[in-house]
C-alpha cells in the first residue's frame, strides 16, 4: 500500500556545471556545507535541476581517491561504483541515489560521470585538459599527466580567465563548441571560473626546447582527442556517441601541437 | 573448391574517415584502430552480401594494382585479423540484419 505520509524535503545543493544542474539531497548538514564550499562558484540558486541525487552517508572509512571506476548500464539504470561509493542513476527519471562516506572524492567522481554521460547525449564531452578564455575565445590545452596542463594554467596571464586546470567541459551549442568552467581541479587545486566562451582551438601539449605551434592532421587530432576524453562506459551506444563527438569536434575546431618551454612566454602564442 | 566468404561490418563499432585515414572504435574496451588503405577498402565494402572474392576483384585489385590470387589470399588473412578485433564479421553465408554502420566519408 502506498504511503500517505508526505515526503520530507531534504536539504539540498544545486550544482550547475556547463548549464546542467544536479541537485544533491542530504540530511547531513556538515556534508552539505562541504559541498557548498567545494563547489562554491557552481552552487546555483535555481530550483530546477535536470538530475537529482539522494545521498546516503555511512560511517567514515578510508576513501581512496585513485580507486578504479566501474560504470555499467542495465535497462536504462546506470550503476557507478568506485571504491566505497555506489551510485544508481536513471537518467530517464532524472533521479539517482548515492551511497558513500562523507568524502569529497566520491561525489566528485559521480558528478564527472553523470556529466560525461549527459554530454555524450548532446555531442559534448569532458576532456583531460586545462582551458582558459582570452579575448572572449576559449582555448583547450590537452595532454596526459605531466604534459603541462597545470603549468599552462599556472602561467596564464592576468587577462586570461581560467576555466580549469584539469577537466575541460565542452558542449556543442548552436552548431559550434563552447567551453565551460568546471570545479574539477588538478594540481593547482583552484576551481575554474563559472563562465564560458566559444572554443577557438585545441592545443596538444608537448614540452620542448622552444615555443612553437604546428597544425595537427585531422586523423591524428581525432586519435589524440579520444585518448584524452573522459570515458567510463563500455556501452555500445555511448562509445558510438563519444567517438562521433570527437570526430565532429576535430573536423570543426583547429587542433595544434603546442611545444613549449615552461615559462610565461608561451602565452604570447595564445589568443 | 574454395568456399566463398562474406564479410560485414560489425554493428558494435563506430567508424569515421578522417582525412585519408579510417578510424574505427570498438565498444569492447573502447579500443581505437586506424585501418590501413587495404583494410579501409575492405571495411567500406563489407556489406555482408558481396562475396569477398568479388570485393577483392572489383575494389582491391583495382585500387592497389595487385593480382586477384595474391590479393584474395591477403584479404582473407586481413579479414580474419579484423574479425579477431571485432571489426568485421565473417561467414560462409551472406550476412544480413547486422545493423552495420554505414561507412562515413565526411
Amino acid at each position: 500500500m502506498p504511503s500517505l505520509a508526505p515526503q520530507l524535503e531534504l536539504p539540498s545543493a544545486v550544482i550547475a556545471i556547463g548549464g546542467i544542474a544536479v541537485r544533491v539531497n542530504t540530511s547531513d548538514a556538515v556534508f552539505l556545507a562541504m559541498l557548498e564550499d567545494r563547489y562554491a562558484g557552481f552552487v546555483s540558486e535555481q530550483t530546477h535541476a535536470e538530475f537529482e541525487f539522494d545521498v546516503d552517508l555511512y560511517p567514515p572509512g578510508i576513501a581512496n581517491p585513485d580507486a578504479d571506476v566501474s560504470v555499467t548500464c542495465d535497462s536504462g539504470r546506470w550503476l557507478i561504483e568506485r571504491g566505497e561509493c555506489r551510485a544508481e542513476w536513471q537518467p530517464a527519471l532524472g533521479r539517482g541515489r548515492i551511497r558513500q562516506t562523507a568524502n569529497p572524492y566520491s561525489i566528485d567522481a559521480v558528478l564527472r560521470i553523470v556529466h560525461t554521460l549527459a554530454l555524450a547525449e548532446k555531442g559534448g564531452f569532458l576532456l583531460h585538459s586545462a582551458s582558459a578564455i582570452r579575448n572572449r575565445k576559449a582555448f583547450l590545452f590537452a595532454g596526459v599527466s605531466g604534459a603541462g596542463k597545470t603549468t599552462m594554467a599556472r602561467l596564464a596571464p592576468p587577462d586570461a580567465t581560467l576555466l580549469t586546470d584539469e577537466i575541460s567541459y565542452v558542449r556543442k551549442l548552436n552548431g559550434g563548441y563552447v567551453a565551460f568552467g568546471t570545479p574539477f581541479t588538478g594540481e593547482l587545486a583552484k576551481p575554474g571560473e563559472n563562465t564560458s566562451a566559444p572554443v577557438a582551438a585545441l592545443y596538444l601539449l608537448a614540452k620542448g626546447a622552444e615555443n612553437g605551434i604546428e597544425p595537427v592532421a585531422v586523423a591524428e587530432a581525432g586519435r589524440e582527442l579520444l585518448s584524452n576524453m573522459l570515458f567510463f562506459a563500455e556501452d555500445s551506444e555511448m562509445v558510438h556517441r563519444a567517438f562521433q563527438a570527437a570526430c565532429d569536434f576535430v573536423q570543426n575546431v583547429p587542433v595544434y601541437r603546442l611545444t613549449f618551454v615552461p615559462d610565461e612566454r608561451v602565452w604570447e602564442l595564445i589568443g | 573448391m574454395t568456399k566463398q566468404l562474406y564479410v560485414a561490418r560489425s554493428p558494435r563499432i563506430a567508424a569515421r574517415m578522417l582525412g585519408e585515414e579510417m578510424l574505427v572504435m570498438s565498444a569492447q574496451g573502447s579500443t581505437l584502430f586506424t585501418l590501413n588503405p587495404t583494410a579501409t577498402v575492405l571495411w567500406q565494402n563489407a556489406d555482408g552480401a558481396t562475396p569477398l572474392d568479388q570485393i577483392v576483384e572489383s575494389k582491391i585489385c583495382r585500387a592497389f594494382e595487385v593480382t586477384p590470387d595474391v590479393a584474395l589470399h591477403d584479404a582473407e588473412a586481413l579479414a580474419e585479423d579484423l574479425a579477431k578485433h571485432g571489426i568485421l564479421l565473417i561467414s560462409e553465408q551472406p550476412i544480413s540484419n547486422t545493423n552495420s554502420p554505414e561507412p562515413e566519408r565526411r
